[in-house]
């Protein structure tokens, strides 16, 4: 009888041992898998040359990536310029001023928007946010717009973006001691007074760690910007401007990937870049994350 | 008793949600003595003092009832501006909170939010309030680095400039020197002997030593009620109540 | 002195703004969504499969896609499952709790949390290409179940972190082995947190449409095999909602529909779960 569960118990500890030492290596796996993979068009093509170059052209074998870095970029930047404010703002109220059951009333809507998926948010986008650009904003400003925009992708993935922003940021101002409050009021303060120059100030790296995971969430997105980006592979002129995304190019053209040389190589190395890219921001997140626990403690 | 009064609390009534923290206390809080506030912990000490900066009002489901006048003016009066109130008191915490901020911007702090700009009074308040406090010498040459860097009695004695500095009426301390080393606390406990010309002092101890080198007046809460309350040396050496004594005598806790 | 008050009465209204404008963005998808979706569900629509190829085809219903979607979430749930459950029993019953492996596997499984879950399927699409697999329900599977395994850890570890020492060590005590202790006690213990992560994942598996377009492909036909492509929610919205023909958008409204529907009765059940879970623990 000892017998066996001792056996059940090595066995048991070395099939976890197994799966726990995988999981922490899957991430440089998958490192190693998309560089791999990559490597057939960065051994041919230099790599300033694929980030730089401005021409997307597969047939011809050009590929050019420097379109679809900015693009990304560009339509990242609008969603968070749009979503930290909103989300600064209604978490300094949720953390703040409003009573507790306002807020464990908030959290339901705040984990709904946290689950729809892309593609419902892309469909919403087309049907609203497309046309409200093509009708009435882009003519405000003296533009003429498909609706298909760097703008539209921005407003969506805000949108998207509002869940993760608000969570953290709630959650770090929610660390500030009572005290400190306390110390501050003390002296006369108003407590909008001690939000601006005490609890802001201590919160303020958990806040930037918030907002760099949204920027990190944004930059990823594939189908909702897919949807109503645009997707013409040219530098976006402004806002009004269509712009493809990385994500989105890799999306959108895996069907031809193997039928023209090197396009497989390239959409890979467009993965590849965007792994890395959001796994720097993910790094930095995290250590600002850790050094706020570290502090706590 | 020839003591003036400065703070007059009457019929004090204090609640959180259903359960009720202070019953009926009405007391008189003499001017520019030390007031020392003893009682077994839990027993409403700390709600009584800090209904008096009205900071009760950051707990949810709080209610007060009654009056508590300072200076003739009920601060418990809704179209009060508690920021008003709360400059007249300053607060000396348990554990020293400095703000996130230098030294010198710790200290600055009160007097900036109240409006004053002007760079050479700031250097002035500063530095006239960081030596009020004991502290200006070890921090002149280091205004600027986070006051975060200090020891926890430096601390402390900064969070009493910090508090000096709003130029308040009464200081209060809730158990102010529990988280000090020895010395520290001889040095606060010094401070506030020499601070009383100048200022009213309410202070929450549960170490009778402490109340029995400082006070001048002594009240004694037990589960919310204010059971005695008079000149020190009347409650040290003759308590009328029998609580007091037991409290006094080390019985109860 | 009133102009702190003006200043403070602004920003007061800007965030009760924000507030409002952020719950009203949810109220608002979720209408156009039921709008768009409501008229277009009817019995037939989610009876059949379509007639005539998914983007031309006016007939029929997008059965196809609800199968799909089923076997592709249930299959890499199940999968993600058989490594998260030992992997997180293992963190927290056999490692201590400053041990460096756990440390980094945790920190791992939180940078794997925030990968785009296109880089999961371009990831699953060379695998495929590794073992020379084709478009298929096994090759999403296997994609989804890379995607959602750092969700569903998280989720279990949260939950069996709070797991007080002493329950363990009574445990112990009695003569137990770890194994059975990490399954008999902290297994059982946490079983409701355990279901709100099969469930949570199980959500993000099912709505996540980048994944799959590598790796499961679409069909027009209700499939059980693991090895032909297989039609998915997600994507027979993004297909079929960019056609000229009203009644095959229509599949794509429907399909939106039944997938928020998904996610919100998921939402609530996790919710429910994870109240009745707090109750049960013992601080």
């Amino acid at each position: 009888m000892q017998y066996k569960r001792i056996l059940k118990e090595k066995l048991a500890q070395n099939f976890m041992l197994l799966v726990t030492g995988l999981s922490a290596l899957l991430l440089f796996i998958m490192i190693f898998a998309l560089y791999y993979r990559s490597r057939p068009i960065l051994i041919l093509k230099p790599l300033t040359d694929l980030l730089l170059g401005t021409v997307w052209a597969p047939s011809r074998g050009e590929f050019g990536f420097f379109p679809f870095i900015i693009g990304t970029l560009w339509v990242t930047l609008v969603a968070v310029a749009i979503a930290v404010p909103l989300c600064l703002l209604t978490s300094i109220y949720l953390s703040e001023y409003a009573g507790s059951r306002i807020r464990e009333w908030a959290k339901p809507p705040i984990d709904l928007l946290a689950g729809i998926p892309s593609v419902v948010y892309g469909v919403w986008g087309l049907l609203v946010v497309v046309p409200l650009i093509k009708d009435h904003l882009a003519p405000l400003f003296g533009n003429f717009s498909t609706g298909y925009c760097v703008l539209a992708g921005g407003i969506v993935l805000a949108i998207m973006i509002f869940p993760v922003i608000i969570l953290v940021s709630v959650e770090v101002m929610g660390y500030v001691p009572v005290e400190i409050r306390e110390a501050s009021l003390a002296v006369g303060a108003t407590k909008w007074q001690t939000v601006k120059f005490v609890v802001l100030r201590k919160a303020l790296p958990g806040i930037i760690a918030a907002a760099v995971l949204g920027l990190s969430r944004a930059f990823g997105e594939t189908m909702a910007v897919l949807m109503v980006a645009g997707n013409v592979a040219r530098v976006p002129k402004s806002v009004f401007a269509p712009a493809y995304t990385l994500p989105a190019l890799i999306a959108n053209n895996y069907g031809e990937m193997l039928s023209i040389p090197l396009y497989d190589s390239a959409l890979l190395l467009a993965s590849f870049i965007l792994l890395v890219v959001v796994l720097i921001f993910n790094i930095i997140s995290r250590l600002f994350m850790i050094r706020i626990e570290r502090r706590i403690q | 008793m020839g003591f003036e009064s400065h703070i007059s609390v009457q019929d004090l009534n204090v609640y959180y949600g259903k359960v009720q923290a202070l019953k009926n206390i009405t007391v008189d809080i003499p001017d520019k003595k030390i007031t020392v506030i003893i009682g077994p912990s839990g027993c409403g000490k700390t709600t009584l003092l800090k209904s008096f900066n009205r900071l009760i009002d950051l707990m949810e489901g709080v209610r007060a009832e009654g009056k508590i006048l300072v200076d003739g003016v009920d601060i418990l009066d809704p179209k009060v501006e508690v920021v008003d109130v709360r400059k007249k008191m300053g607060l000396l915490s348990q554990k020293p909170y400095p703000l996130p901020m230098s030294i010198y911007d710790n200290v600055a702090y009160g007097p900036k939010i109240h409006g004053i700009k002007d760079r050479k009074k700031l250097d002035q308040i500063v530095e006239y309030h960081l030596k009020e406090s004991s502290l200006w010498e070890e921090v002149k040459d280091r205004l600027r680095e986070p006051a975060s860097r200090l020891s926890v009695g430096q601390q402390q004695r900064l969070c009493l400039a910090r508090g000096l500095a709003v130029e308040p009426e009464i200081i209060l301390g809730d158990e102010p020197t529990s988280a000090l080393d020895p010395a520290s606390s001889q040095r606060i406990e010094q401070k506030f002997m020499e601070l009383k010309d100048r200022y009213t002092i309410v202070v929450v101890t549960h170490i009778l030593r402490q109340a029995k080198r400082i006070a001048d007046y002594v009240l004694f809460l037990y589960m919310g009620e204010l059971i005695e309350h008079g000149p020190a040396r009347e409650i040290f050496e003759n308590p009328k109540q029998e609580l007091t004594r037991e409290y006094i005598g080390g019985v109860i806790s | 002195m009133d102009f702190r008050k003006i200043e403070e009465n602004i920003f007061k209204g800007l965030m009760i703004f924000s507030t409002l404008a952020i719950f009203a963005s949810l109220f608002w998808i979720l209408s156009v969504i039921l709008i768009k979706g409501l008229p277009a569900l009817n019995l037939a629509m989610i009876t059949q499969a379509p007639k005539g190829g998914f983007y031309l085809g006016k007939e029929g219903g997008i059965l196809n896609a609800i199968v799909g979607s089923l076997l592709l979430a249930g299959g890499s749930t199940f999968l993600a499952l058989i490594f998260s459950l030992p992997l997180v029993l293992y963190l927290n019953v056999y490692l201590k709790k400053g041990s460096r492996l756990a440390m980094f596997t945790r920190f791992s499984l939180d940078v794997l949390w925030g990968i785009p879950s296109i880089v999961y399927g371009a990831f699953g699409f060379t695998i495929m290409l590794f073992f020379g697999l084709r478009a298929s329900l096994l090759g999403g599977i296997i994609a989804v179940a890379l995607l959602i395994l750092p969700i569903m850890s998280r989720a279990m570890d949260e939950v069996m972190q709070m797991i007080p020492i002493e329950l363990l060590s009574a445990s112990y005590s009695l003569g137990a082995t770890r194994w059975e202790t990490a399954l008999k006690v902290v297994a059982r213990q946490t079983l409701p947190g355990i279901l709100t992560a099969v469930l949570i994942a199980f959500g993000r598996g099912i709505g996540d449409a980048a994944s799959v377009i590598f790796t499961t492909g679409f069909s027009d036909s209700i499939s059980f095999s693991l090895f032909r492509p297989a039609a998915t929610l997600p994507l027979a919205i993004f297909y079929q909602l960019g056609t000229p023909f009203p009644e095959v958008q229509a599949r794509a409204h429907a399909s939106s529909l039944i997938l928020t529907i998904i996610i919100m009765i998921i939402s609530i059940v996790s919710r429910i779960l994870t109240k009745r879970f707090k109750s049960y623990v013992v601080k």
